[in-house]
């Protein structure tokens, strides 16, 4: 069964389009990055998957309907809205209370195990601790549900590097067992290339890449052309050139063709791995690297910030 | 400190029913714990004014002097009313206090959480709306009548010990009565609580729909449009129906669940009302009482839907 399934998803604010007709379908056990630039549409598509807003359109997880069903749904699902929601007047110890007082699933010693390794008092008011630790408190809290679906919305904003890596480490580390489900959103796409299985872009509303990350990596190819080979490079039409260092940095799309079957546009598209490679220094390109090559044409400026520059940091 | 409460029974026997039950009650239970968490005022704002009652009270038995005690301007009231002032003043000014705090505890509720966007925290969590809004209703109309009753009985207790301290130390005249009938006096209490709480149904769940609704200044948005209303009325058609209708709706229980005059037609003194002028099967069957919470149910019916579709601010 699919943990979340899609059909014409569709969600409008007045006369903003925030959902144009998404479908989408993640399997269980599969680590989603759902990346996209502000606006695109990301939070509303969670927000409708964990029931927290209406849709037109048909949707699924884990086989219920998340906007008629939200309480009983978030017995198998968990969510990190975002850094800040974290009543901010509870102290530590209230939040185990509470937390393992309505919640079926919650395993109080584990949270306490997590908590063990950070520097988080049981005594201290959530406003007394700063950003990392609140973030460190949401993730021992919701990494102690046995959940079968873990939704992450920006959950290291704002948070330094060491944080972040920690974040990760954790998640992957001690959480993920290859069963439950996890979708994160998040700018700092550098952070999660190696933590994801899944890639999805979104823009306008709609989703544009759909991708496993295997399929992410035999397709897309980051070429450091050798400059010689600059004018033969891109005869080869690649989807993306930047310049690094005084050298053109080349990304092609070796398209893999399902249908062989001659359409004469399609063959000239279809670019040959071992050709590119020849051009020059070729690797994996970082996500962040194919979604300006996808997305910044349409957008004004750079949308990814791998620095969270760029976003808007609620205080 | 919680375990024992969180341990559910693990017996085969009847732990079907058992744990169902539990389902239910149990997020119910920590949501109304978790309002008592954020909302110490609940209980620290009556317990304060108690004891600065108290103190005061304190203050009276020493320095006014015991000749003008009970004397003056009481002088047309009946002895046992003198005697019961400081103590029905005491409750009085305790289930003021509670009704104040409820109030605007019942104004913020649903609207602090989206302020403070925990609503997002809150609906993470496998509790629906129903149950977080009734938690949230029942610290008006449970919690706090609850708490009032039980601040008045302690301080009444209290006041009562005192007194009788006093009085040994400066050995005063025996015979002369010097205590309320204190036990009818608490039961006159409880009556009285239950019966606030029940007519002004209404107005806390007008007060947690509108805290629910309106993005900010939610005390002007629940009492301006109805005062609005009333004086549109007034201008247009010179009538007063709403006016009185709110104002019925303020205070209009004690003339329904009292019988303010005695069996000879004199107005009693409210300072001690005896159980005889109780009238509880005429309050029971008041149309107003139910006409309240039919609105009471509809304003609260009303604030789960919105707490279901409002977004955090």
């Amino acid at each position: 069964m699919a943990c979340i399934e899609a059909r014409g998803l569709r969600k409008a604010f007045g006369k903003t389009i925030a959902l144009d007709g998404v479908n989408l379908r993640v399997e269980e056990g599969r680590i989603l990055g759902l990346i996209g630039p502000n606006g695109a549409g990301k939070t509303t598509a969670l927000n409708a998957i964990l029931g927290l807003t209406q849709y037109q359109g048909e949707l699924r997880v884990l086989g219920r309907d998340p906007w008629s069903e939200r309480d009983r749904l978030m017995l198998d699902v968990c969510f990190i809205a975002d850094v800040a929601v974290l009543p901010r007047w509870m102290r530590v110890s209230q939040a185990l209370d509470y937390v393992a007082g309505v919640h079926p699933r919650f395993d109080r010693a584990k949270a306490e195990g997590f908590l063990q390794k950070t520097d988080i008092r049981r005594a201290s008011k959530i406003r007394e601790l700063s950003k990392g630790m609140v973030t460190q408190l949401h993730l021992a809290l919701v990494m102690a549900i046995d959940a079968r679906l873990l939704v992450l919305d920006e959950p290291t904003l704002g948070l330094d590097i060491l944080y972040r890596k920690q974040f990760y480490d954790s998640l992957l580390n001690d959480y993920y067992d290859r069963s439950r489900t996890i979708v994160v959103t998040t700018h700092q796409v550098d952070d999660i290339q190696n933590v994801l299985t899944d890639l999805m872009f979104i823009n306008h509303g709609r989703i544009v890449l759909d991708c496993s990350m295997e399929e992410f990596e035999s397709r897309y190819l980051e070429v450091t052309v050798h400059p010689q080979q600059v004018a033969a490079a891109l005869a080869l039409k690649p989807i993306h050139e930047r310049q690094g260092l005084g050298r053109s940095i080349l990304l092609f799309d070796l398209k893999s063709d399902s249908k062989p079957d001659l359409n004469s546009e399609v063959k000239s598209n279809r670019v040959d791995r071992q050709q590119v490679v020849a051009l020059g220094d070729a690797r994996t390109p970082g996500i962040a690297d194919l979604f300006v090559a996808m997305l910044g044409n349409t957008q004004g400026n750079t949308p990814v910030d791998d620095s969270g520059r760029a976003q808007g940091v609620p205080q | 400190m919680n375990t024992q409460v969180n341990a559910v029974p693990e017996s085969p026997l009847g732990s079907q029913a058992a744990a169902a039950v539990m389902s239910e009650t149990r997020p119910l239970y920590w949501s109304i714990r978790r309002e008592l968490w954020e909302n110490r005022s609940i209980y620290i704002a009556p317990l304060a004014v108690a004891a600065v009652y108290l103190l005061g009270f304190l203050i009276s038995l020493f320095w006014v002097p015991r000749s003008m005690r009970g004397m003056g301007a009481h002088e047309s009231l009946p002895p046992v009313n003198v005697l019961a002032m400081p103590y029905s003043h005491a409750s009085m000014l305790i289930m003021l206090i509670a009704l104040l705090v409820g109030i605007f505890y019942s104004l913020d509720a649903l609207n602090s959480e989206r302020r403070d966007r925990s609503i997002l925290f809150w609906k993470s969590l496998p509790v629906s709306d129903l149950t977080t809004v009734l938690s949230k209703a029942s610290i008006p109309l449970v919690v706090l009548p609850l708490i009032t009753l039980a601040i008045t009985v302690a301080l009444h207790l209290i006041m009562l010990l005192l007194n009788a301290a006093v009085r040994l130390v400066s050995s005063s005249g025996t015979g002369v009565p010097w205590a309320p009938p204190l036990f009818e006096m608490e039961l006159v209490t409880l009556y009285a609580t239950a019966v606030m709480a029940l007519w002004h149904a209404p107005l806390y769940g007008w007060f947690l729909l509108v805290s629910g609704w309106a993005r900010r200044a939610t005390f002007l948005w629940a009492v301006l449009p109805p005062l609005a209303l009333a004086a549109t009325e007034y201008i247009v058609f010179h009538t007063s129906y709403l006016d009185s209708l709110l104002q019925n709706r303020l205070y209009g229980f004690a003339a329904g669940a009292f019988d303010l005059k005695d069996k000879n037609g004199v107005p009693i003194d409210a300072h001690f009302i005896p159980l005889a002028q109780l009238a509880p099967g005429r309050f029971l069957s008041s149309p107003g009482l139910w006409i309240g919470l039919v609105f009471a149910a509809i304003f609260l019916a009303a604030a789960v839907r919105m707490r279901r579709y409002r977004d955090p601010l």
